[in-house]
This record gives structure tokens, C-alpha cells and sequence, in this order.
């Protein structure tokens, strides 16, 4: 049982988030200050509620009538995930936020984001992993169309629309399963399913749950609303977004739902792993014929994502056939592990991205060039990053590539471990392309007066590049047992989520 | 925005209060009738908006501002998030109903019964129509062709 | 059957959230959509012939294994009428952002048409 109030992770931010617009214009610099402290803090509440476990009932009221709060392997490690993230965030926005008006606004609608991203990771009810993630997607559209421009408000609107349609039908879903199990708990609806098998009202809530938290987590056929919407956005937001918004609220909710609560089966493991291929594929040839940094960076994230979404449904496929646990642990640990790595690196090239376009006013990769030696602080962890991301071995992306690829391997399918190094290659191809454009080269003549930012955005960007190092060292089998084994171990449990939970709550 | 003719506006005065006293009536019965903190906010709000329609907007806005409106906003979400936890200090847990066991136990059905929950309605009833006012506030300003300052 | 009526109202709001090119008539569709999926939720805790589940002080005399009594036997399911008031809260708000950046767009861009409205591409 854990000594943690569960609900603080998502106090904290809310209150913040109602406290900061009183400061205006005036208090601008107190907000910012607050608003670091309340990441800072949620910081050191995930560090320090690695490894415990336990199920918080709100008001006292006990499930199946309460709404619970459930903190097991896998919350943790998405905890985690968020706050490591929204920290550099917010201290690189306190100096790149100043070009544009209402900062106070801004900060209470990041905190209103984050809390509403705590509270999907944190909820063991399904109706209230619905209200935080309808909390979380209007904090995040807000935010996409903050700076009022035309490409801005574009992306905004087509990002809301597709983001709307998800939801509605998340929410269809939930309705769907309320009226054939009777209950919103997950572990109740979980024994329930187990015990009265699938009938056509639930398997078609599954499909519209795939459907939905697919929309949310830009999987291919749903991905058309993420390349507008991420490079639109304000520099650290898109490092949110990308970094760990499609993942808490896409990959999270989807894994939580398949594995824990309707239970894996051979055909919805096929499905996660056609979804994953074509998303890797697909994200992969688009992004090597962009011109526009931040945009390529946004096809890259639907490739890596699509990585995390073939790992986790793989290891389901083999639990499904009844194959040999291990491989099943190997593979949703490859998955899950790149599904953090992607967060720290991700968000580290977006903020660098976010310092170039500072710097030079511009985000098109053919009219920069040679920023080498004016930028040199971004240009060594925009190359550390896409180190990462390509698969160079001391860094952390290598690892986890190789797992995925000898779980593909050792559970005999071949055609997969080849796409993966070939999707690998690609990744290649179009970071060498980043690294030519804007880095190498000839300086051109409007940009012979670029400096380097200032220190606190550099200190993020340092702070996540040493992390990207550092990150290799989770596979050490001691940390390895903390942090990730039980994250994989909730998901290869399954069903037994439901049983240990109501075990816990009633004695 | 200008107002409408004389018969609107005097009737209309005379309507807003009514309209403001039935919002009350519903957030402080929330836990007795159907209603609540919510539907008694939309209420509220809308009796605003009636008094923008008839008299124009440039008169309700120097009779509530948009900070003003603001503030309050902030004010019910704090208040909520104080008997949020004010029932971890007290009662163990968070949202715990701490005045229903110890302080204002009440009979059943009367007014003060009930706990925390009336205390929660008039919380949410003071943010909801304090930022359905701001809204359709922010909303009157945009003209074709004047950017206002931001939205929501 | 009423739930086909209510599945017939949610596809007519997907389409008409897909194919129309008019911003504003996009966000009705959505807005139909949403209705939709509240009125299927409320139809799911119907019982025929229920009553409201609220209790009076006629019946308070009664004593309480009375009034549990008959509010298991003949009441609605009160549950999902909790779901639907969240739910409907929730529509007001990301109506009030899609028609302020509805706005916003017009200002910008003079018109409604997204065939127009096409910077993005690639």
C-alpha cells in the first residue's frame, strides 16, 4: 500500500492552474516561478513513488459504488514519463513564452494539461479515465492555436474536429459497456467480461475504443491531424504533445483497455501489429521529403510511435497463442521501454527545434545552414538526439531497438525484425538530412547574427541529453526490476489486474 | 452592441432579478430538487446575458468587468479545491463528507443537511456562471476585421 | 427498437461532421454526434413505468427499508443521469473553444469554406 495521497498529483496542478491567472500581467514573473515549482514537485512525488503500488478510494466510498485511483507498474512508469517531460517544458517556456501575450493563460492551460494527463494514467474507473481525458484534449487544442496566427487556427480546428470525433467515441463506448456489465469499475467490468464472455454489444464497444484512443494516439489510418497540429504549436508544447500527450493518452489508455480489461485475443494482436507496421512505414516515407523541420520531426513521431504499438501488440499476440512468457515479457519490455526513451528524445529535438526557430525566425530546413558553430550548445544535443533516435549503440534508442528485435526474432517472425531495421534505416536517412541542413553547411548572409539562447532553456535541453545517455542504464538489472519489469508485468498479468484489485480494496 | 427599444429594457430589468433569485434557489436545493451547482451557474449566467442583450454590452461590462468575472472564477474552483482537501485533513481522505459525521449532522431533507454537498454546489455554481459570463462576454467583442486579446 | 433511432442520430451527425465544407456546419455535426451518445446513455438506465429517483418528505415517514424498497423496484437507474450532466458539461466547453476559434478563423481568413482555408500541405 503506498503512503502517497494519490489524488495530489492531481491537485497540485489544478490548483495551479486556478491560481495562476490571478497574477495578469503584472505577476509574470511569480507565475512562471510557481508553475516550475509545481512541476518540480510533481517530479519528485513520481521519483518517489517508484516501485509502490496501491488502489486510493476517494471519499471512502467503497468500490464498486467509489471512484478509485490505482497506482500500479505501469502508472509509474508513465508518471514518471510526464512529469521528467513537463519539467523541461516548463523551464524552457519561461523564456521562450515571452514573444508571445498572456503567459499566465498559457501557464494554467499547461498545468490544466497536465493534471488532466495524471488523472487518465492514475484512474481505475473508466468513466473518469473519460472526464481526464476530455480535460487533457481542450487544454491540448487550446494550446496548439495559442499563438492566433492563420496556420495556427488552421491546425487547431482540424486537430479539435478529429480530436472531438475520438472522444464522442470513447465516450459511446463507455456507454456501451455500462449497459451490458452494469458497472464502471474496471476491475468489476473486467470480471464481468471474464465471466459472460464477449456478446456484439461489447466486442463493437472494443472496436470503438480501438478507434478512439487510436484517433488520440495517431495511429495511420488516424494520423492526418498530427502533422498540422504539431509543428503549429508553440515550441514546448509540441514537446508535450508528441513527447508524452499521445502516449498517456493513446497508448496508455489502449493498453490498459486491450489488456487488463477485455483481455488480449489473437485477432486484436494482429490488428495492434498491422496498426504498428503501417504506422512506422507509413510515417517513415513521408518524413524523409520534408523540408520543414518541426513537420518532419511530427512523421517521425508516427513512426516511433508505431515501434511501441508493434512491440505491445507482439508480446500480446504471443501471450494470446499461449507461447512462451518470456518472449510475450520480452517484447511489451521493448515496447515499453522505447515508449520512454521516445519521450526524452523526442521532446529534446522539439526543443531544439523550438531554440532554432527562436534564434533564426525560420523553421524551413533550406534556408538555414551552418548554425554549427554560432548554436553550439543545441547543435550537440540535437546530435545526441537523433543519435538516439537512429539506433547508435552507447545511447538509450539502441537498446530498445534491439529488444524489439530479438523478441521479433525469437518468437519467429522474421518479416517483422526486417522492418524494423529497415524502418531504422530510414530514420537514418532522414536525421543525417536534419543534420546536413541545418547544422553543416554554409551560413547564409541574413543569419550571420545568430547567438546562442539563454542559459535557462539550455539547461532543459542539457538536462533531457544527459537523460537520453543516462536512459541506456535502466536495461542495469537492478533498476530494470524497479522501474520497468512491473510495468511489463501488469500488462502480461492481463486479467489479473481485476482479481488483485479487488483483492486489495477488500481487506 | 446597442441596446433595444423601451419596453424591453424596463421588463427586462425587472425579469434579471427574478431570473438571478430562481439560480440561487436552484444551486442552494441542489441536494432536495433536481438542479444544482451546475444547471443554477447556467441559470445565473444567462440572467447576465439577458441584460446584455436589452442594454448593450459596453453597460454590463462597467457593471462586471472582465477581471472582476475573472477572479470570481478563480474564487469557486479555489473554494472547491478547499473542501477537497479540508476533507483529507479532517476526514482521512480526499472529498470526504466531513460535516455530514461530525459538525452539521441535520435531519434528512431540510435545507442544512447533507454535509459538504450544498458547499460544493455554491462553489460550482459561483465558477460555472462566472465563466459562462466571461464567455459569451469574450465571444461579443470579435468583429470582423478587430482582433481582440485572447479567447476563452 | 429506440437505440437504432439512436445509432441512426449519431451517424447523420458523422456525416455530417465528414462531408459538409462549411466550418459552422462542422461543428453542429459534432454537436449532434455528442447529443446523441447522451441520449443513449440516458436510454440505458430506463426502466418502463419507473419513477424519479428523488425522495420526498411525504415518504420519509415511512422509515428507510420502505423507501429502498420501492426505489429498487420501480425507479430509474440514476447513474447514468450523473455520466450525462458530466458529459454535457464537457460538450459546453469544447463548443465554446471550436466556435471561438470558428471565430478567430473568419477574421483571419475571411471565409468559412475549409477547401479554402489550405496553407498546411504536404
Amino acid at each position: 500500500m503506498t503512503s502517497i495521497p494519490l489524488p495530489i498529483f492531481v491537485a497540485i496542478p489544478l490548483v495551479m492552474a486556478f491560481l495562476l491567472p490571478v497574477f495578469g500581467k503584472k505577476g509574470k514573473s511569480v507565475a512562471t516561478l510557481l508553475a516550475n515549482l509545481a512541476t518540480v514537485s510533481l517530479l519528485a512525488l513520481a521519483v518517489a513513488s517508484i516501485g509502490q503500488s496501491g488502489v486510493y478510494e476517494i471519499g471512502k466510498w467503497s468500490i464498486p459504488l467509489g471512484i478509485n485511483l490505482v497506482l500500479d507498474g505501469l502508472s509509474s512508469l508513465l508518471l514518471l514519463a510526464i512529469s521528467v517531460v513537463s519539467t523541461a517544458a516548463m523551464l524552457f517556456s519561461a523564456r521562450y513564452m515571452e514573444q508571445y501575450t498572456a503567459k499566465s493563460k498559457y501557464l494554467s492551460l499547461f498545468m490544466l494539461m497536465v493534471a488532466g494527463m495524471n488523472g487518465v494514467v492514475l484512474s481505475g474507473d473508466i468513466f473518469n479515465l473519460f472526464v481526464f481525458l476530455e480535460i487533457a484534449s481542450i487544454a491540448s487544442y487550446a494550446l496548439v492555436g495559442f499563438g492566433c496566427e492563420h496556420e495556427e487556427l488552421e491546425a487547431s480546428f482540424k486537430y479539435m474536429v478529429m480530436g472531438s470525433i475520438g472522444s464522442i467515441f470513447v465516450l459511446f463506448a463507455v456507454a456501451l459497456v455500462y449497459g451490458n456489465t452494469g458497472s464502471l469499475n474496471m476491475a468489476y467490468i473486467s470480471k464481468a467480461i471474464q465471466s459472460s464472455g464477449l456478446n456484439a454489444g461489447l466486442a463493437f464497444a472494443l472496436a470503438l475504443f480501438i478507434t478512439g484512443f487510436g484517433l488520440k494516439a495517431a495511429l495511420v489510418p488516424f494520423h492526418a491531424w498530427l502533422p498540422d497540429a504539431h509543428p503549429s504549436a508553440p515550441a514546448p508544447i509540441s514537446a508535450m504533445l508528441s513527447g508524452v500527450l499521445i502516449k498517456a493518452l493513446g497508448v496508455y489508455a489502449l493498453a490498459r483497455v486491450v489488456f487488463n480489461v477485455f483481455g488480449i485475443s489473437i485477432s486484436i494482436g494482429w490488428l495492434l501489429i498491422v496498426l504498428g507496421i503501417l504506422s512506422m512505414v507509413a510515417g517513415a516515407f513521408l518524413a524523409i521529403g520534408q523540408w520543414d523541420f518541426k513537420r518532419l520531426l511530427a512523421y517521425s513521431s508516427i513512426s516511433q510511435l508505431g515501434y511501441v504499438i508493434l512491440g505491445i501488440g507482439l508480446g500480446g499476440l504471443i501471450i494470446a497463442r499461449g507461447g512462451n512468457l518470456a518472449w510475450a515479457s520480452l517484447a511489451i519490455l521493448g515496447g515499453l521501454f522505447h515508449l520512454i526513451n521516445h519521450a526524452v528524445y523526442k521532446s529534446l529535438l522539439f526543443l531544439t527545434s523550438g531554440s532554432i526557430e527562436m534564434s533564426t525566425g525560420t523553421r524551413q530546413m533550406k534556408q538555414m545552414g551552418g548554425l554549427a558553430e554560432k548554436m553550439p550548445v543545441t547543435r550537440a544535443t540535437c546530435t545526441v538526439a537523433s543519435a538516439s533516435i537512429v539506433g547508435i549503440p552507447p545511447f538509450s534508442g539502441f537498446w530498445s531497438k534491439l529488444i524489439l528485435v530479438i523478441a521479433a526474432i525469437q518468437a519467429g517472425f522474421y518479416w517483422i525484425a526486417a522492418t524494423i531495421v529497415f524502418v531504422s534505416l530510414c530514420t537514418l536517412i532522414m536525421y543525417l538530412k536534419v543534420q546536413r541542413y541545418v547544422f553543416l553547411g554554409e551560413l547564409p548572409e541574413n543569419l550571420q547574427q545568430t547567438k546562442e539562447n539563454k542559459n535557462s532553456m539550455l539547461v532543459a535541453m542539457v538536462f533531457l541529453a544527459c537523460l537520453c545517455v543516462l536512459m541506456g542504464l535502466l536495461l542495469v538489472p537492478s533498476l530494470r526490476s524497479h522501474i520497468l519489469d512491473p510495468a511489463v508485468k501488469v500488462l502480461t498479468d492481463g486479467l489479473e489486474y481485476s482479481a488483485n484489485i479487488i483483492k486489495i480494496t477488500s481487506m | 452592441m446597442k441596446g433595444m427599444t423601451i419596453i424591453v429594457k424596463t421588463i427586462s430589468s425587472w425579469v434579471k432579478v427574478l431570473i438571478f433569485l430562481f439560480g440561487i434557489y436552484i444551486i442552494l436545493f441542489g441536494h432536495l430538487t433536481p438542479g444544482g451547482g451546475f444547471a443554477g451557474g447556467v441559470i445565473l449566467a444567462s440572467s447576465y446575458v439577458l441584460l446584455m442583450l436589452a442594454f448593450g454590452r459596453e453597460f454590463v461590462e462597467e457593471n462586471l468587468p472582465l477581471p472582476v468575472a475573472s477572479k470570481l472564477d478563480c474564487l469557486g474552483a479555489f473554494l472547491f479545491a478547499l473542501i477537497a482537501i479540508l476533507g483529507l485533513v479532517i476526514g482521512g481522505s480526499f472529498f470526504v463528507n466531513f460535516l455530514y459525521q461530525k459538525y452539521l449532522p441535520g435531519e434528512a431533507l431540510s435545507l442544512i443537511s447533507a454535509g459538504t454537498i450544498p458547499l460544493s454546489n455554491i462553489a460550482i455554481g459561483l465558477k460555472v456562471g462566472a465563466s459562462l459570463f466571461m464567455v459569451v462576454l469574450v465571444l461579443s467583442i470579435f468583429r470582423p476585421g478587430v482582433s481582440g486579446n485572447e479567447k476563452e | 427498437m429506440l437505440y437504432a433511432l439512436c445509432f441512426l442520430l449519431f451517424m447523420i451527425g458523422l456525416y455530417c461532421a465528414v462531408v459538409k465544407k462549411n466550418m459552422v456546419k462542422i461543428v453542429i455535426g459534432i454537436m449532434v454526434m455528442e447529443y446523441a451518445v447522451n441520449l443513449f446513455l440516458i436510454m440505458l438506465g430506463y426502466r418502463i413505468g419507473g419513477i424519479a429517483p428523488i425522495i420526498d418528505k411525504g415518504q420519509l415517514e415511512s422509515g428507510t427499508d420502505q423507501i429502498t424498497a420501492g426505489f429498487l423496484s420501480s425507479s430509474v437507474d440514476p447513474l447514468p443521469q450523473a455520466l450525462v450532466l458530466t458529459a454535457i458539461v464537457i460538450s459546453l466547453g469544447s463548443l465554446a473553444l471550436m466556435i471561438s476559434i470558428c471565430i478567430r478563423t473568419y477574421e483571419r481568413y475571411g471565409t468559412f469554406d475549409i477547401t479554402q482555408i489550405r496553407r498546411l500541405k504536404g
